[in-house]
């Protein structure tokens, strides 16, 4: 069994609207029996943070092209994308490129 | 002891309390090309077949042996710039595929886009420049570029921030909040020009009473009116936009999909001169800088932008091309940048007819019909008939320059608003 991780994540450039306009939550992430990966935190997400409109925030089961996701201050193409292994005090950024300019 | 009978590799493994581990050789970034596994220690990478490394996967723990094992724990080695091979890369650029650390990323950003100006000749020492600021990311970015190009290469340039308030409550407000906080950030003069001075109308009293549907056209029309209009009250001679790759690569799809050939040739140009009185030259200098970069520029320098979508702009036609578009890049990152040349390298065969562009007779500004398009909207507008600059209403506009009365069949169908 993976122990509970506690993570922090943080949603900007518009993606923040569709969690009732809360850019920053503190979540902690059950035990389960395989390590918390990226694809399995949208799943998560998506059932328990996301307000509405879910199909402006995943695609498939990844983001929906045009959000960026930021792992620990660096892109996710850098870090594995879906498959990248969150840690404890892991910090997590999604921003939306799709709002007005 | 047990461990005496056991092989020596695997004493190796144990001993001094050291898990077993893996380490997986990719040749490329991103743990993707061929891969190399090694367990035991390797002196000679090119005897283990390996021919560059790209990325380092690290499997270690006991299951670490076991190919799938779920127990495994994948530590994604952190990738390292490959501009200055010190720093942790903190992105990978999609035009170009290169990961960098901040630094070099941001250098690289504004050099490219010092590059650009430099190469399209798009400023003049001693111009007055003004800059389009919304107060999104895209405009944030270019004001802060501009200000930081300006002194480092001495541009010569006076800069200055021009705003539009298309008085929308909720909206603009809090947009122009932004930009009156960007004005004392970078220390630029602030003109903000308003709809309801410029035209009487604010885009909350336009939407009531043209519906939701159409008022985008009066947005766009008259936000482009209103920055030449704000331009030459404060003597500017050229305004910048921060129309970024996508913003372009958008612009050139639509006008292909539309058949607009007029608008394909101009939408790619990096500026445009002067069409006429009243018409200031604009230009793009982040015309090649893709929205990603811009984002993350801004994310990583904490630049201050708002962002919120119009609340009057559903534009659903443009939101089809931008979702296509990003569809596309999430395929092939370059996309954007080849939608641009594609759209530069389109000629146009002898023979299509374009449309001439005259003077609009009431305002002077340019226009292809008699009224251009923002009068024959203002004059719907004045006289209850909304729907008169929506479509194709052209041979109205000699009865509304002389003022003849519009007969009744022609008020009704200016009057029907659907919402
Ligand atoms: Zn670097
Ligand atoms: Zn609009
Ligand atoms: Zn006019």
């Amino acid at each position: 069994m993976a122990a509970p991780i506690a993570i922090h994540l943080e949603f900007g450039g518009g993606a923040e609207l569709l969690f009732d306009g809360v850019k920053e939550h503190h979540v902690t992430l059950p035990s389960q029996s395989e390590p918390w990966d990226v694809k399995q935190l949208l799943v998560w997400i998506q059932q328990n943070l996301l307000k509405e409109r879910p199909e402006l925030f995943v695609q498939g089961d990844s983001v929906r092209p045009g959000i960026l996701v930021l792992i620990n201050d660096a892109d996710w193409e850098l870090m594995g994308e879906l498959d990248y292994q969150l840690q404890d005090q892991d910090n997590v950024v999604f921003i939306s490129t799709l709002h007005g300019g | 002891m047990a461990t005496e009978h056991q092989k020596p590799a695997t004493q190796q493994q144990q001993q001094a309390g050291v898990s077993s581990f893996t380490l997986v050789i990719y040749e490329q970034e991103n743990f993707q090309g061929r891969c190399h596994e090694l367990t035991g220690p390797s002196n000679n990478l090119q005897e283990a077949g390996v021919e560059k490394v790209g990325s380092i996967l690290v499997l270690c723990g006991p299951g670490a042996k076991k190919p799938g094992n779920l127990q495994t724990q994948r530590l994604a080695m952190p990738v390292l710039c490959s501009s200055c091979a010190e720093k942790r890369a903190a992105l990978k650029r999609p035009k170009t595929g290169h990961s960098l650390c901040k630094d070099c990323f941001f250098w690289a950003f504004e050099e490219e886009v010092h590059q650009t100006i430099v190469a399209a000749k798009l400023f003049k020492h001693g111009e007055i420049v003004g800059i389009a600021a919304s107060g999104g990311k895209d405009s944030t970015v270019l004001a802060h570029v501009m200000k930081l190009l300006n002194e480092r290469y001495d541009y010569g340039l006076e800069l200055m921030l021009l705003s539009v308030d298309e008085g929308i409550t909720g909206y603009r407000d809090d947009s122009l909040e932004t930009v009156k906080r960007n004005q004392q950030q970078y220390e630029l003069p602030l003109k903000i020009v308003s709809y309801e001075e410029l035209y009487g109308w604010t885009m909350d009293a336009i939407v009531k009473q043209v519906g939701l549907k159409n008022n985008c056209t009066f947005c766009g029309v008259f936000r482009r009116q209103a920055l030449d209009r704000g331009a030459i009250m404060l003597k500017v001679d050229k305004i910048c936009t921060g129309h970024n790759a996508d913003d372009v690569a958008e612009t050139v799809l639509m006008n292909v999909l539309r058949g607009d050939i007029a608008r394909l040739r101009r939408c790619t140009a990096i500026s445009t001169s002067s069409e006429g009185d009243g018409v200031v030259p604009r230009c793009k200098p982040l015309k090649y800088a893709y929205e990603k970069e811009i984002v993350l520029y801004a994310y990583f320098k904490k630049l201050d932008y708002f962002s919120t979508e119009c609340i009057y702009s559903p534009n659903a036609y443009r939101g089809y091309a931008r979702t296509f578009l990003k569809d596309l890049e999430s395929v092939r990152p370059s996309s954007i940048i080849d939608v641009i040349h594609s759209g530069e390298n389109l000629s146009v065969r002898d023979g299509v007819k374009m449309p001439v562009q005259g003077t609009c007779n009431r305002c002077g500004y340019i226009s292809s019909q008699a009224l251009c398009k923002s009068c024959v909207l203002l004059e719907g507008l004045n006289r209850g008939l909304p729907k008169l600059g929506i479509g194709k209403h052209h041979r109205l506009h000699g009865k509304i320059l002389s003022q003849q009365p519009l007969t009744e069949k022609e008020e009704r169908k200016l009057k029907a608003v659907d919402f």
